[in-house]
Order: structure tokens, then C-alpha cells, then sequence
């Protein structure tokens, strides 16, 4: 079986905006119709869209850390907000896993949305149907685009590729991979919606050295014998290296 | 939640509507045992049918205010297997039926014997139809309430007790107007219906005031941490990603004061269970139509103050992550 997903690595996002703006790009030119905008150059400007960045400050200053954490639907592999909707309208896909809206049968009651805990459905007011991510469903399978570009548009978007497409239930997946070795996690896994979409984590390369490390055993002028160390007649790494 | 008046007036008027049912019914059903001496004429019956269908009509009405698509809310009948929205948008239009075919057998008075249970009871038309009006009624009752109380994030919601508020608050407001309509119509039956009124607000004051005080000790289950992963104990947003608000800025917050909150909360509970308890009683002793009738009007309008409390006070895990627009 196959689960489609996002694998965004939160160490890597600067923060620019350049998925959101994609998507929206793709997503508003679309069969499907306009994401609507309300006020765009109003002082309340508001409208659709299907991937927000936001931005969160860890710790207290100097030990802060900014995190950028971009947040679009998560394609759950049990997903709340199917079960709920009365029409039909909100389904997974058998094939590829991605949680779709079908337009023509929405009618609008916001029901799904509720359901969510994420908040990544948002409601078209023009269209006044229920809009979220679909994986660019109408980019990843277009034999009419070179393959390379056969990929959601928010992922070519990214210009520091912290964004990897591919399939979580493949586990020779470069998304699988990345799960796998870089520790990918789920959002609020307490519910038990089993999000497709995992998170990495911010990670910092760090190089632990020990006192004695910064001391030479051997030192034959013992200026450096200040901290406990090894008795001199125990082995240390410089007699195996120092000949 | 964002309480929304199209969903705010559905489910008071529904609930008055069935209430108001199961009234009629309980007391047919009550004088058919011999447990109650008196019973209304066919015509009472027949009107007091027509204004709970004018009730469940408005509401049903109100409800489509509430879709983006109301031209297709036909489809929404499609997932009852696992939508309890699904289930209502069912009940709802069969419930109707009976209430209307409940007051046309009474207009009618279809009240020919079709067959005798065990030595005496005999049941006609008018039993049968009330008795699957009944069942509908309750199966309506427990799906609006399994709308709200099925979606686990909510915890405020996620509880029996939401069923049966809905259940006994519904009962309370149309035992209510049943009291106040039969002082009018049917003064034998006022003290019958008013009874049931005043137990029924007890009964549904006890269970939101247990609803009141679980919600008041639930610990919310995500945290911002779990929202975004990141094990700190300090985390501060400091964008959600756009200025004008969305979707998700309006529809999950009430937008109003802490301390307006907890006013309106004082307000539901002395509107729809102290001063109606008080009116009712008063109105019972003093056999007085008008007091009954404002017992009503009171409750309701209590009523529209606990639906919007109720949806107020629901706080949706998606808000995390709206705490700072910029
Ligand atoms: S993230 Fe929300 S909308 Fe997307 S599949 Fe999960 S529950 Fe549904
Ligand atoms: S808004 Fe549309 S997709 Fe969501 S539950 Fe209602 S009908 Fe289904």
C-alpha cells in the first residue's frame, strides 16, 4: 500500500514563505477553481490557502531558538475528519493515501474541519466548500511534466529542500529514510490520527570533549597536570598513537 | 468554537419541538394506563402536534443557514454509516413525519382499535404512530448530541453528558410549553405537563451543572509542545503565518472576554433552570397561563445563552496554534 507524504525537516526551514507562496500559485490556477481572497490590498487582507509557515521562539533569551514550522494537511493514515463528513465529500484514497475534498459534493457545513485537530482545512467563502492540501494530486501523476517535476509544488518550491515528497510506507523511500535516521515525529500523536506527514527535528552538530582530552598525558614538562587524569602508567590514547 | 446562531437555533428549536412530542405522547400514553384521569380533545392533540412540527420546521430551516451548499444538502444523508451529522440530517425529516401523521390521526381521531395487547390494552393508530415518534424522537436526540460529543479533540464535549443535556434540556423547554399550551387548550392536563416540567428542569440542571463541573477540571491533552514537537517548557509564537486572520482565527475562537464568558454562564443557569422553576411553580399553584407561558420564554431564551456557552467554551486544539498573529 501506498501513503504519500510530506517530510518537512524543521532544521533546515529558513522560514521564507516560498512553499506558501507556490502552493497557492498552483492551487489558485487550478481546474478546481480560485483559493479565494478577500481585501487582498485592504488593510485586513484574508483568503484561502492550503500550507501556512509559522514561527515559534523556543526558550528564554540568549538560550533561544526560532523555529519555522510550516503546517499544511498531514494526510493521516486514520483520519478524524473522514468519518464525520455527511456527504461523502471528504475521502482517503485507496491508492496513494492523500485525504481529498470532492467540490461537487461539499456542502460547506465546516463539519470535517471540526474534526481536525490541526487546523489545515480552511472553508473557500467564495466557493463556500471545504479546501485543504491534496498533494498537488494534479501535478504528481501529470505524464505530461518531466518526472522530476512530477512533485507537489511547494516541494520544488523550497530552496533549501526542507521539503521531501515521497512514500512513508516504503521503507527504502528517501522519506522513510529520512524518518528513520533523523528521527521524524508526528504532530500531538495523542490522538491517534497517525499524521503521514512527519516532522525532523532541529538538530545540532556537537563534538563532546573531555578534559582529558584537552590535556596531553604524556606532557613530558607536566605544565598541564592540574586536573585528575590517568596515572601515567595506565595506557592512554597517546602511547598507542604517539610512535 | 465560534458559536454560530444557525446551529445554536437548530438544536433549541429541535429540542423544543421534541419536547413538546414527547409531552403529548407521555400524557396519551399516561391516560391510556388510567395513570392520569383527564385527556385532551382530538383538536388538542392535533394543535399541539402542529406547533412542535413548527418548531422542528424553523429549526431545520435556521440549519441551512449554516451550509455553504444549502441546494445540496440532500447528499448529507449519504455517510450514515459513520457520521452522526449524517444521522440527524435522516432523523430529523422522519421524526417530522411522525409528528405530523400524529396530529393528522388525532384530527382525524383514527383511533380504531387495530389489535389488543395482553387483556385490556388496546392499541390503535394514533399509539402506533406516537410510539415511532417516540423512538425517532430519542434517536434524534442522542444524534445531535453525538454530533458534538463524538469528536474527541473536543474535550468539553467528548462526554455522555452532552447527550443527555441535550435529551433533558430539549424535555424541559417543550414539557414546558406543553404546560403553558394545555392552560390554554386542555386546563385538565396543566398541572400533568407543568410536574414533568419542573422535574425535568431538575433533572437537566443537575446533569449541565455535572457537564459544568468536568469541563472545569479537563486538562487539555495537546500541548504546544505535542503541537509542534519540540520539548521545551517555554515556547512563544511569534507568527501564525499571515496578519488579516483565516478561517481558522473565526471559526475556532469566541473572540469574547474571559469575565463575558462567565456571564453568560450565570446567566444560562438563572435563565434556563431558576427562573423558569420558580415561573412554572408559581404558575401551577396559581393555574395561570401567561406565568406558564413566560416560564417558557424564559427557558428559552436560557436556552439560546447555554447553546452559546456551550459552543463557546469548546476549545479546539487547532487554536495552539493561533495564539499570536504577528
Ligand atoms: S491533518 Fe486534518 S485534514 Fe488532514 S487528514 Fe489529518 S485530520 Fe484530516
Ligand atoms: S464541509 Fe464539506 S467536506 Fe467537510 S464535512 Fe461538510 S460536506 Fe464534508
Amino acid at each position: 500500500m501506498t501513503q504519500l507524504a510530506l517530510v518537512i525537516d524543521l532544521n533546515v526551514c529558513v522560514g521564507c514563505h516560498a512553499c506558501v507562496t507556490n502552493c497557492k500559485e498552483w492551487n489558485t490556477s487550478g481546474m478546481a477553481g480560485p483559493l479565494s481572497d478577500f481585501n487582498p490590498y485592504g488593510a485586513e487582507p484574508t483568503g484561502t490557502f492550503l500550507n501556512r509557515v509559522q514561527t515559534f521562539e523556543v526558550g528564554t533569551f540568549p538560550n533561544t531558538e526560532t523555529v519555522h514550522f510550516p503546517k499544511s494537511c498531514l494526510h493521516c493514515e486514520e483520519p478524524p475528519c473522514v468519518p464525520v463528513c455527511p456527504t461523502g465529500a471528504s475521502y482517503k484514497r485507496k491508492e496513494d493515501g492523500i485525504v481529498l475534498v470532492d467540490y461537487d459534493k461539499c456542502i460547506g457545513c465546516k463539519y470535517c474541519s471540526w474534526a481536525c485537530p490541526y487546523g489545515v482545512r480552511e472553508i473557500d467563502e467564495k466557493q463556500k466548500v471545504m479546501k485543504k492540501c491534496t498533494l498537488c494530486v494534479d501535478r504528481i501523476y501529470d505524464m505530461g511534466l518531466p518526472e522530476k517535476e512530477r512533485k507537489p509544488a511547494c516541494v520544488l518550491a523550497c530552496p533549501t529542500s526542507a521539503r521531501l515528497f515521497g512514500d512513508v510506507h516504503d521503507p527504502e523511500s528517501a522519506v522513510s529514510v529520512a524518518i528513520r535516521d533523523s528521527s521524524g515525529y508526528p504532530l500531538m500523536p495523542e490522538w491517534g490520527t497517525k499524521p503521514s506527514n512527519h516532522y525532523l527535528p532541529r538538530r545540532k552538530t556537537q563534538l563532546r570533549i573531555h578534559d582529558d582530552e584537552l590535556v596531553r598525558a604524556d606532557n613530558p614538562l607536566k605544565k598541564e597536570r592540574l586536573l585528575p587524569k590517568p596515572d601515567k602508567s595506565e595506557p592512554s590514547l597517546d602511547d598507542v598513537t604517539s610512535w | 468554537m465560534h458559536p454560530a446562531f444557525s446551529v445554536i437555533f437548530l438544536t433549541t428549536l429541535i429540542g423544543v419541538g421534541q419536547g413538546l412530542f414527547l409531552a403529548l405522547y407521555t400524557g396519551q400514553v399516561y391516560a391510556l394506563f388510567h395513570v392520569l384521569s383527564a385527556e385532551g380533545d382530538r383538536q388538542f392533540y392535533a394543535v399541539g402536534s402542529l406547533i412542535a412540527l413548527a418548531f422542528l420546521i424553523a429549526g431545520l430551516v435556521s440549519s441551512f443557514f449554516h451550509l455553504g451548499h444549502p441546494e445540496r444538502a440532500w447528499r448529507s444523508a449519504a455517510q450514515w454509516r459513520t457520521s452522526w451529522l449524517s444521522r440527524e440530517v435522516i432523523v430529523l425529516p422522519a421524526f417530522m413525519a411522525c409528528v405530523f401523521g400524529y396530529g393528522v390521526a388525532h384530527y382525524f381521531g383514527w383511533n380504531v382499535p387495530l389489535f389488543t395487547l395482553g387483556e385490556t390494552l388496546q392499541v390503535d393508530l394514533i399509539m402506533l404512530i406516537g410510539a415511532a415518534g417516540t423512538l425517532l424522537c430519542f434517536a434524534l436526540f442522542v444524534s445531535t448530541g453525538m454530533i458534538y460529543a463524538c469528536l474527541r479533540f473536543l474535550q468539553e464535549w467528548h462526554t455522555p453528558l452532552t447527550v443527555s443535556n441535550f435529551i433533558l434540556l430539549g424535555g424541559a423547554s417543550g414539557f414546558a410549553l406543553a404546560a403553558a399550551f394545555a392552560a390554554l387548550a386542555a386546563p385538565a392536563l396543566t398541572g400533568f405537563y407543568g410536574k414533568w416540567a419542573l422535574i425535568i428542569t431538575v433533572l437537566a440542571f443537575i446533569s449541565r451543572t455535572a457537564s459544568l463541573v468536568r469541563n472545569h477540571k479537563l486538562k487539555p491533552k495537546s500541548t504546544l509542545q505535542s503541537a509542534i514537537g519540540v520539548r521545551h517548557k517555554v515556547i512563544a509564537q511569534k507568527s501564525q503565518g499571515f496578519m488579516g486572520g483565516s478561517f481558522n482565527t473565526r471559526e475556532f475562537f469566541h473572540g469574547k472576554s474571559a469575565s463575558a464568558l462567565r456571564s453568560v454562564k450565570w446567566l444560562f443557569i438563572a435563565l434556563t433552570f431558576a427562573l423558569p422553576f420558580v415561573l412554572l411553580a408559581w404558575g401551577l399553584s396559581d393555574n395561570t397561563a401567561s406565568l406558564l407561558l413566560l416560564a417558557f420564554l424564559v427557558q428559552y431564551a436560557g436556552l439560546i445563552a447555554e447553546r452559546w456557552f456551550f459552543f463557546a467554551q469548546a476549545n479546539h486544539p487547532q487554536n495552539l496554534y493561533y495564539q499570536t498573529i504577528s
